[in-house]
C-alpha cells in the first residue's frame, strides 16, 4: 500500500514495492494520461511533476515518494483545466499523433515554472523528450508562445 | 496559423464511443432509427451538430480534419459544428461498403478519396435543400445552402440543417451531383480549426493503451528473440505464484504470455518466465551475412529488369571514364511512439478488437482467417494510433496475437501491450537495401549511360507474396521505373533480384523510395560532379521536359538561396516525387573537427491540391525530422539471427536540441499538370538523405554511400 498525493488527492493505492510511478499512475489511480514509451527513461512520454519538477516516472520506484510530496500529471496540471501550456499547443496545432504530447506538455510547464523566459536555446536543451512524429519546432514555438503570455499576465 | 476556441471540442474517436457500443443499422432503417444518419457519411442532429464518418485511420496526419473538410465543402455546413468519428468497420462489410476502403498507407487518404467524399457531402447538400424546397413548395434550384442554413432569397425563408435533416435522410440520394470547381472552395485551403488536436493536448483516453472496459485483463508478452523461430517448452509454474498472474499461455508457434491483473505484473512475470525457444533459423545470420547474400544478388545475371533505355551496356562499354560504386541502406525501425497494443474479446458469437489499426479490413480479414470466424463477426472498433509509420497496416501481427491470447480466456476481454524492447525486436523493418550503381562518360565528361542494379528484402515477400509477379517485386525499383524516374538520360537500365531472410521488412514511411530516393539522388551528384556542372543546374537540365519538377526544384532553391549559403556552410540538393506529390529539398550544414551540424533544411512540395496548409507543413515537418533522425543514426543490425536495437538507448532519435531550421513552401499546381491529387504523408522524407550527404561533400570532400551518417569519420 502507498499513500501519494496526486493532483492535490490523497491516494491510498495497492501498489507493490518497486512498482514504477508510472504504473501506480495508470493501473491503480486510473490516470492514464502519462504515457508508456520506453521504460528506461530515454523518452519522457512519462513525464510527470514531483514537487514542480520533471521527472520520468517510469524510471521511479513507487516507494521513493513520501506521502507529502506533490504529484502532479496532465490530468491535473491546469487550475481551471487550461494551462498557459496546452493554451499554447492549441494555437499552435503542434500534436501530431499525440502519444508524447502529454509528457511534452508536462516538461515544457515544469520547464517554464523555472524558468519564465527560457529561450530558444534553454528550450532545446531542457527538453529531452522524444517526439516519432517530428513536433519539435511546434513545441519549442509553443513554449516560447506560453512564456511570452505568461509574461505578458504578470 | 489558426486559433481555435481553447475547448475540449467534442470528438467521437475516444474510449467513450467504444463504451457506448455498436451503432448497427441497415441503410433502410437508417432513418428511422434516430441516430441522425443522413447519408453513410453525414450525420446530423436536432442541435445542428454535424457528424462526418472517416473511414481511413488517424495516425497523426491530421485525416480526422483533412477529410471531414472535404465532405464540408460540398456540404456548406458551419464547421465549427463539425465532429468526427470512424466509420465502423464491421457495419461496412454488412452495409456493402458504403464507406469504400479504409486502408491507410501509401499516403492514400486525401489523394484517394477527395472525389467521393467531395461528392458525399453535396449529395447530402442537395437532400437537406430538395427537403426544404418541397417544405416551401418551390423548386431546389431557388433555395442555396449556406452555414448550416438553407435559405430561399426569394421569400427570406430558412431553416436550419438540423431542422431537416431527419427527413432529408428519407429522400432518394442523388447521383453525380456536379462539384464545386477549385478555385471556388472556401474551406478547402484554409488550416481550418483542428478537430483532433484538442483530446491530445489534454489527453484524454483516446488511444489503445487507455482502454478500459469492465472485468479486462492485461497481457505482456514474450517473443521468441530470433524472429521467425519458435516455442519449445516454457514452465508456468516457475511464474504462477506471481502477482496478480492468472494465465500463461502460449501465442501462436512463436511467443508466450501472461495474462495478469494488471500490466505492469504481467510484463514481470513474462520476463522471469523460462522459455525454451528454437531459433535455428536464425543462426549465424548478421549484417556481414546479409550483405554478402545482397552482393550476390548485386551480381544475379538473372536480374529482373524494370526499365530500360537503348542499351546501357554498349553505351557502358565505349565509356572513357566510368563511375563503379555500391551504396548500402540499413534495416530501420518503426518505433511507434505507442508501441504495439490491442485488445480483444473473444466470445462464440462473435470477436471484439479495440484496435490501432492502419487497416481496419486487414485487421478483420487476419483475424477471421486466423479464427477460422467469418469476418461479420469480427467488430474492429478503431482507435487514434499512437504513430503508424507503416507498422499497424499489412502488419497485423500484434492483432492476431492479441486475439489468440483472449481466446484462451473467454469472455474476458484482454489488452495486449508489448514492451519498447518487443516492439524495436519484432518489428516488420524498412528493408537492408544495396545497390550498385554504375555511370559511363566519354572523354569530355559526357553521360553516356547510368545502369543501377538493386539487392535487399522484397516487403511483398514478407507480407504480400501475392504481390509478386513470378517472384519479382518491381516495388524494390521505384524511383528507378518509367513511371518514376524523372531524369531524362540517353541511356539507362535497372534491375533487381531480390534475396529474402528471416528478417520480416515492411512498410516504412516512404517504403522503397526512403531508400531508392537516396540512391538515385545520391548518385545524381556523383554523375554532376564527373562532368563539373552545379547539381541543381544538372537537375535542371535532366529535367528539362517536366516543368512540375522544375517548377518544385526552382522554388527550394529560391527558398534555400542556392549556391550562396553563409559562410563555413555547405548545402545539398535532392528532388524526389512520392505519391504525385513532388518535393525538393536543400540541407544547409557545417562540419566542424568531424561534427556535422543541420542548420536548415529548405523545402519545397507540390501535391497539386492542398486541404489543410497547416497539417500539409506538419507531415512535411514529420518527414524531415524522420528522414533526418534515420540518416543521422538510424540502423537495426542482426548478429546471430536477433535484432541487436532494443530500446531509444541504443537506437537513436533525433532530439529537439538537432533539430535544424524548417521552412517549407507549399506549391500547389492546382491542376495545370493534371487532375490526380498528390499525397503528403510520406513525400518529406525520400528527399532528405540525399540532401543531406550531397552538402556533406562539398564540405568534408567524402562520399557516404552507406547510413546511418553516424557510422562514418566526417574529420577532413
Amino acid at each position: 500500500m502507498a499513500s501519494l498525493n496526486i493532483n492535490g488527492e490523497i491516494r491510498d493505492l495497492d501498489a507493490e514495492p518497486g512498482t514504477p510511478l508510472l504504473w501506480v499512475l495508470r493501473e491503480q489511480a486510473g490516470l492514464t494520461g502519462t504515457k508508456y514509451g520506453c521504460g528506461i527513461a530515454q523518452c519522457g512520454a512519462c513525464t510527470v511533476h514531483v514537487d514542480g519538477v520533471a521527472v520520468r516516472s517510469c524510471s521511479i520506484p513507487v516507494e521513493a515518494i513520501a506521502p507529502d510530496q506533490r504529484i502532479v500529471t496532465i490530468e491535473g496540471l491546469g487550475k481551471d483545466g487550461l494551462h498557459p501550456v496546452q493554451q499554447a499547443w492549441l494555437e499552435l496545432d503542434v500534436p501530431q499523433c499525440g502519444y508524447c504530447q502529454s509528457g511534452m506538455i508536462m516538461a515544457a510547464a515544469a520547464l517554464l515554472a523555472e524558468h519564465p523566459d527560457p529561450g530558444p536555446d534553454l528550450i532545446a536543451g531542457e527538453i529531452t523528450n522524444i517526439c516519432r512524429c517530428g513536433t519539435y519546432s511546434r513545441v519549442a514555438a509553443a513554449i516560447a508562445q506560453a512564456a511570452a503570455t505568461r509574461a505578458g499576465k504578470s | 496559423m489558426n486559433t481555435p476556441a481553447p475547448t475540449r471540442r467534442q470528438f467521437l474517436f475516444g474510449i467513450s464511443a467504444v463504451a457506448g457500443g455498436l451503432l448497427v443499422g441497415l441503410p433502410e432503417s437508417r432513418a428511422q432509427t434516430g441516430h441522425g444518419e443522413v447519408t453513410a457519411w453525414v450525420v446530423i442532429t436536432p442541435d445542428d451538430t454535424v457528424t462526418i464518418r472517416v473511414a481511413r485511420s488517424d495516425m497523426g496526419q491530421g485525416i480526422f480534419t483533412a477529410l471531414p473538410m472535404l465532405v464540408a465543402e460540398e456540404l456548406e455546413c458551419d464547421w465549427a459544428k463539425v465532429r468526427a468519428e470512424y466509420a465502423d468497420t464491421n457495419e461496412n462489410l454488412t452495409r456493402d461498403k458504403p464507406w469504400g476502403d479504409m486502408v491507410t498507407s501509401t499516403s492514400i487518404s486525401v489523394r484517394a478519396s477527395q472525389e467521393y467524399l467531395r461528392q458525399a457531402g453535396a449529395q447530402a447538400r442537395e437532400m437537406l435543400i430538395a427537403e426544404a424546397a418541397a417544405r416551401w413548395n418551390v423548386t431546389p434550384v431557388s433555395c442555396r445552402a449556406r452555414g448550416g442554413i438553407v435559405s430561399h432569397a426569394a421569400s427570406g425563408r430558412a431553416l436550419r440543417f438540423g431542422a431537416l435533416a431527419a427527413a432529408a435522410a428519407r429522400r432518394p440520394i442523388p447521383e453525380n451531383v456536379p462539384l464545386k470547381a477549385p478555385s471556388d472552395w472556401r474551406l478547402i485551403g484554409t488550416s481550418a480549426a483542428r478537430i483532433e488536436a484538442a483530446p491530445k493536448v489534454f489527453a484524454e483516453p483516446i488511444f489503445a493503451t487507455d482502454v478500459d472496459l469492465p472485468g479486462m485483463l492485461h497481457a505482456a508478452v514474450k517473443n521468441c528473440p530470433t524472429i521467425g523461430g519458435s516455442v519449445v517448452a516454457f514452465d508456468h509454474a516457475a511464474v504462477a505464484g506471481l502477482p496478480g498472474v492468472r494465465h500463461v499461455v502460449q501465442v501462436g508457434k512463436d511467443a508466450v504470455a501472461v495474462v495478469a491483473d494488471s500490466w505492469r505484473q504481467a510484463n514481470a512475470a513474462v520476463e522471469a518466465l523460462p522459455v525454451t525457444w528454437d531459433e535455428s533459423i536464425g543462426t549465424g545470420v548478421s549484417n556481414a551475412t546479409l550483405r554478402t547474400l545482397f552482393r550476390e544478388g548485386l551480381a544475379d545475371p538473372a536480374a529482373a529488369i524494370g526499365h530500360r533505355i537503348d542499351d546501357v551496356g554498349a553505351s557502358l562499354g565505349g565509356a572513357a571514364q566510368i563511375i563503379d560504386v555500391e551504396y548500402e541502406a540499413p534495416f530501420l525501425a518503426h518505433a511507434t511512439m505507442e508501441p504495439q497494443v490491442c485488445t480483444a474479446k473473444v466470445t462464440a458469437e462473435r470477436i471484439d478488437l479495440w484496435a490501432p489499426t492502419q487497416n481496419g479490413e486487414g485487421t478483420t480479414n487476419t483475424i477471421a482467417r486466423v479464427m477460422q470466424r467469418d469476418a461479420a463477426q469480427i467488430f474492429v472498433h478503431k482507435l487514434q494510433l499512437g504513430g503508424g509509420f507503416g507498422r499497424r497496416g499489412l502488419a497485423q501481427d500484434w492483432a492476431r496475437q492479441s486475439v489468440q491470447i483472449a481466446a484462451q480466456v473467454p469472455g474476458v476481454p484482454v489488452r495486449m501491450l508489448w514492451s519498447r524492447e518487443e516492439d524495436f525486436t519484432h518489428d516488420y523493418y524498412r528493408p537492408m537495401v544495396l545497390a550498385r550503381q554504375t555511370a559511363g562518360f566519354d572523354a569530355q565528361g559526357r553521360l553516356l549511360g547510368w545502369k543501377v542494379r538493386i539487392s535487399g528484402s522484397s516487403i511483398a515477400a514478407s507480407l504480400a507474396p501475392f504481390w509478386l509477379k513470378e517472384g519479382v517485386d518491381n516495388a524494390l525499383m521505384d524511383g528507378f521505373v518509367e513511371e518514376d524516374m524523372p531524369y531524362a538520360v540517353a541511356s539507362f537500365e535497372v534491375g533487381v533480384a531480390r534475396r529474402d531472410s528471416h528478417i520480416p521488412v515492411g512498410f516504412w514511411r516512404g517504403v522503397n523510395l526512403s531508400q531508392n530516393g537516396w540512391f538515385r539522388e545520391a548518385f545524381l551528384d556523383e554523375i554532376a560532379a564527373m562532368r563539373k556542372i552545379d547539381p541543381y543546374l544538372l537537375r535542371r537540365e535532366l529535367l528539362s521536359e517536366n516543368p512540375r519538377a522544375l517548377a518544385t526544384l526552382d522554388a527550394a532553391a529560391k527558398l534555400a538561396g542556392w549556391g550562396k549559403p553563409p559562410a563555413g556552410r555547405h548545402q545539398g540538393i535532392a528532388i524526389v516525387e512520392g505519391d504525385n506529390a513532388w518535393c525538393a529539398q536543400i540541407a544547409e550544414i557545417s562540419v566542424t573537427d568531424g561534427r556535422l551540424k543541420v542548420h536548415r533544411i529548405s523545402c519545397a512540395v507540390d501535391p497539386n491540391f492542398v486541404v489543410h496548409p497547416d497539417i500539409t507543413v506538419q507531415q512535411i515537418e514529420g518527414g524531415i525530422v524522420q528522414g533526418l533522425a534515420a540518416a543521422l543514426y538510424g540502423e537495426v543490425t542482426v548478429e546471430d539471427g536477433r535484432v541487436q536495437q532494443t530500446n531509444f538507448h541504443n537506437y537513436r532519435y533525433l532530439r529537439m536540441e538537432e533539430m535544424p531550421v524548417i521552412d517549407v513552401a507549399l506549391v500547389p499546381s492546382l491542376g495545370r499538370y493534371g487532375d490526380r491529387w498528390g499525397g503528403v504523408g510520406e513525400t518529406g522524407l525520400p528527399p532528405l538523405a540525399p540532401a543531406l550527404t550531397n552538402a556533406i561533400h562539398p564540405a568534408t570532400g567524402k562520399r557516404l554511400r552507406s547510413l546511418p551518417i553516424s557510422n562514418h569519420d566526417l574529420r577532413v
